[in-house]
């Protein structure tokens, strides 16, 4: 198991190295930079300014510094937001949106499984129906969509609950207070909740219809039983796989989400950094994803093989 | 005196999107005490039906009516908790497949434990060694360790072992056994059926073993039900379904039996020499995790062996014992490490692909699965033609379909079916497919791997009878690999029985099933079981006892030769020889048998 682990970590390292190379190179080749502006600086200045920045050497000796002050954990200054460096203000950005993700990713997995389970348990009934229909109708409806309609109902209309009229805050963070949490949280998970609960509901179909489910009723055990112990870990195992790319969707989710509710999180830097050409920035919020989302699939890989006892012996 | 368990006009119905399938029309059927009830049939019979409908364990389109009594109490449609309480406990059933019928995620004592818990409060310790128990009781040695093993880990025969320790922990009065040794070893089989035969005896447990093979409910039933298409046709004791059948049906199925006391063909024609194999070998490395040095798996090891034009040579062995991957070697579908394939004269393994490619119309190769090995998006005519387009480039298309329908014609098929998609044909149909797209080229040679296994036994004689046919007909060779003793008997001139990638007898097959030398091929005639319910009762059973070792330990080689063995898995071993004993008999060395 823990070999099984080291090797998958170690395999992370080339998938990381290409990412930065990728970007690095992409960044350099769309036109302009970040000290270009409406406004031209004398020639001399721009030319000072590129070198204090290293920006004047050739691309190949810049990537090579880059590659060694990253080995050594310097993601450098900011070329815009000239007090900060790009570990700052990842620093205060990334506590903000890991709240924001991680929150999405709980409810989307908590609420879609549970609707995939159900749905698979009354399978053909209305109760599936139904589900699946609003689950159908979550993933094609773009966060775009769902964001300010949902602030127009419960942030602009309001909704009453027992003779009170309650508004939700239409946009900032306030330090993570749950009332301004529930709008975006939930634009976030929405998509997510309906394709894990089409995913579970096929696995979970596909498990109970196994050989190992008819023993298990033969049995005689209660089906409390049979799906708890026999099913579940069985069902669940295709929503661990999808746990990379869950987070990869919710990552590109906030992008959007960030933007739209305010929030001041990395997605917000990471698309103002890309319109300033701001290289450092761009470099560090990317691979502060990649680490992320590599992280997270390493995570699902080492569940996979908890929960089946089949996977450990490769 | 109330039967054990009556069934009462049952019908089984199965919602499809076109219509209802009537899958048990109406049977009757009774089980008494201590009882052994046999229900045989072939594939698509309803006999696994009628009792996953007695049970409520139908799926979930399916519907069940009539009535079901246990010990005179209604139990079809009794409420789930009630029914809870007789499933597992006093009735309970093993299936064909133990891999996929076990939870791959628990392990096997939890599962068993469960078994026992879900119908009875013991305490932990007690349970356990219960367990421990149970699991010495069905042979399994090393029980303690094996219950905290996942299925996965366990041999086919192990796993059917622990699924029988499952349903016999609660000491349940009828076990429903469902084709309980249909995917095991022949050696395997007759030990399990050993079991089955033991806990009726010495536990007085009722078992309804469904089966599709004859010689299976021969040696252990006491009544017998032909089931075909839904129905019963015929019931009686064991004795006079087998002895005096009275409905065509039955006899049809009896009489299509293959038994290893028929004739086979007559001795080998002395004709042209096609192929010489000498001393093959094929090994394939094993990983034993990333640091530890890879082992050899010796598939084959040393196998020699000629075959003549016109002549049948048969290839026995169990499961591991390298039959198939000697087929795949000698075709060159697999690199050889060692030893020689002269075809023709010339040596295969020294020769360039493109080379081997235009021999390729000199020998063929049959499948066991007949729907796997066809491209389902394939019509089988285009199937069929394929080999032609390969091997005989610059045939008009015209010519080629007329090959083609010339061919399905003669292997039995329709030619207007050219244009149907394998599943649109039955098991048996798509094995013609796959024998006319061997035959199309008019090899020489054809190699039939495991070609009639997967197939019921009325269509797997009709297949033999075609095989046999075709030889008579254009002269073919054929190499006839399969597990089943009984078949290759039909067929084969000479048989060859392989035991972990070694020959261990090689003779004239009226030779070898008159008068088996060699232990090993002695337990494997021994363990076959025949459709002869006297014959069945009254046999000395040689058995072997455990699984086939593991082809990896090369000390396994010799678990007939133990004199020689040297106790250390990574010595090299004594080589056994193959001794002549007799003109043509060929005996590999053994320890003298008792």
């Amino acid at each position: 198991m823990l070999r099984y682990s080291l090797k998958r970590l170690l395999g992370a390292v080339p998938t990381l190295f290409v990412i930065v190379t990728l970007t690095f190179f992409m960044m350099r080749a769309a036109p302009g930079g970040p000290f270009d502006s409406a406004r031209r600086l004398p020639p001399e200045i721009e030319h000072n300014v590129a070198a204090a920045y290293n920006l004047d050497k050739p691309l190949l000796t810049q990537y090579g510094i880059y590659l060694t002050k990253l080995a050594h954990g310097d993601f450098g200054p900011s070329y815009k937001n000239k007090d900060f460096t790009v570990a700052q203000l990842i620093g205060i950005g990334l506590p903000v949106s890991a709240k924001l993700g991680l929150s999405a990713m709980a409810v989307a997995i908590i609420l879609g499984f549970l609707l995939g389970t159900w749905a698979a348990l009354r399978q053909n009934r209305w109760q599936d129906y139904s589900v699946m229909a609003v689950a159908m109708t979550g993933i094609t409806i773009p966060t775009f969509v769902t964001a300010p309609v949902l602030t127009l109902i419960f942030g602009i209309y309001g909704i009453s609950l027992f003779g009170h009229d309650f508004t939700l805050p239409v946009g900032g963070w306030a330090g993570g207070k749950l009332a301004n949490m529930i709008l975006p949280v939930t634009v976030l998970a929405l998509p997510q909740v309906a394709f894990i609960a089409r995913l579970t509901r096929g696995s979970m179909i596909e498990v109970l219809r196994s050989n190992y489910i008819r023993t298990a009723r033969a049995k005689g055990l209660p089906s409390f039983r049979i799906i708890t112990r026999h099913a579940l870990r069985a069902a669940i195992l295709p929503l661990v796989s999808y746990l990379g790319p869950a987070v990869a969707g919710i990552l590109t989710g906030s992008l959007v989400v960030e933007q739209i509710f305010g929030i001041p999180g990395v997605g917000r830097y990471f698309i103002q950094a890309a319109l300033n050409r701001d290289y450092t920035l761009v470099m560090g919020v990317v691979i502060c994803y990649a680490g992320l989302i590599v992280a997270l699939n390493f995570v699902a890989d080492v569940l996979y093989a908890i929960l089946d006892p089949r996977v450990r012996l490769t | 005196m109330t039967a054990l368990l009556e069934i009462r006009n049952l019908n089984v119905y199965f919602a499809t999107p076109d219509s209802d399938v009537h899958a048990v029309k109406d049977v009757s059927l009774t089980i008494g005490e201590s009882e052994c009830l046999g229900v045989v049939g072939e594939s698509g019979s309803g006999k696994s039906q009628l009792f996953l409908g007695a049970m409520g364990l139908l799926a979930s389109n399916g519907r069940a009516s009539g009535s079901v009594l246990y010990r005179g109490q209604e139990i079809l449609g009794a409420p789930a908790a009630s029914l809870n309480r007789l499933r597992g406990a006093k009735i309970t059933m093993i299936f064909q497949d133990p891999l996929t019928s076990l939870t791959p995620h628990m392990t096997v004592g939890a599962q068993i434990m469960e078994a026992l818990n879900s119908h009875r409060a013991l305490p932990r310790d007690e349970a356990r060694a219960r367990v421990r128990e149970m699991l010495e009781y069905v042979r399994i040695p090393d029980a303690a360790r094996r219950m905290t093993q996942y299925p996965h880990e366990l041999s086919g025969g192990m796993r059917q072992r622990v699924m029988i320790a499952m349903a016999t922990i609660t000491g349940p009065d009828l076990l429903i056994a469902d084709e309980p040794t249909t995917a095991l070893d022949v050696t395997v089989q007759a030990q399990i059926l050993e079991i089955l035969r033991a806990l009726k005896s010495d536990k007085k447990t009722a078992i309804a073993l469904i089966s599709h093979d004859m010689g299976v409910i021969a040696g252990n039933a006491d009544q017998v039900q032909v089931m075909r298409s839904g129905r019963i046709v015929e019931q009686g004791p064991v004795d006079n379904i087998f002895y005096a059948p009275q409905q065509d049906y039955t006899k049809m199925l009896l009489a299509a039996m293959p038994r290893a006391a028929d004739p086979g063909p007559d001795t080998s024609p002395r004709q042209e020499l096609l192929l010489d194999v000498r001393d093959l070998k094929v090994s394939f490395p094993v990983s034993q995790g990333i640091f530890a040095k890879a082992k050899e798996l010796r598939a084959v090891d040393g196998v020699s062996f000629t075959l003549r034009a016109g002549e049948t040579l048969g290839v026995v062995g169990e499961s591991g014992c390298g039959k198939s991957t000697l087929a795949r070697a000698v075709l060159q579908l697999l690199p050889a490490d060692k030893g020689k394939v002269l075809w023709l004269g010339r040596d295969l393994t020294e020769e360039s692909r493109e080379d081997i490619r235009r021999q390729r119309r000199g020998f063929q190769i049959v499948f066991q699965d007949p729907l796997a090995s066809l491209d389902p998006r394939m019509p089988v005519g285009v199937s069929i033609a394929e080999p032609l387009k390969a091997l005989e480039p610059g045939l008009s298309r015209a010519d080629i379909a007329a090959r083609v329908r010339a061919m399905m014609q003669k292997v039995g098929l329709e030619p207007e079916w050219i244009n149907r998609y394998p599943h649109e044909l039955s098991g048996g149909q798509n094995q013609r497919v796959g024998i006319a797209r061997a035959m199309i080229i008019a090899p020489r040679m054809v190699v039939c791997d495991e070609a009639v296994s997967a197939l019921d036994v009325s269509i797997q004689a009709q297949i033999v009878d075609l095989l046999k046919g075709l030889q008579a007909e254009t002269g073919l060779a054929m190499i006839f690999i399969s597990h089943d003793l009984a078949v290759v008997r039909r067929l084969s001139h000479r048989v060859m029985v392989l035991y972990l990638g070694r020959v261990v007898e090689m003779a004239n097959s009226d030779a070898l099933y008159r008068d088996p030398r060699h232990p090993y091929t002695r337990a494997l005639l021994a363990a076959a079981p025949t459709p002869d319910p006297r014959h069945e009762r009254t046999r000395p059973r040689a058995l072997l006892t455990g699984d086939l070792p593991s082809p990896l330990d090369r000390r396994a080689q010799l678990s007939f030769l133990k004199s020689k063995r040297i106790d250390d898995a990574e010595a090299d071993q004594y080589r056994p020889l193959l001794i002549e004993e007799a003109p043509g008999h060929f005996v590999a060395e053994h320890d003298p048998v008792i």
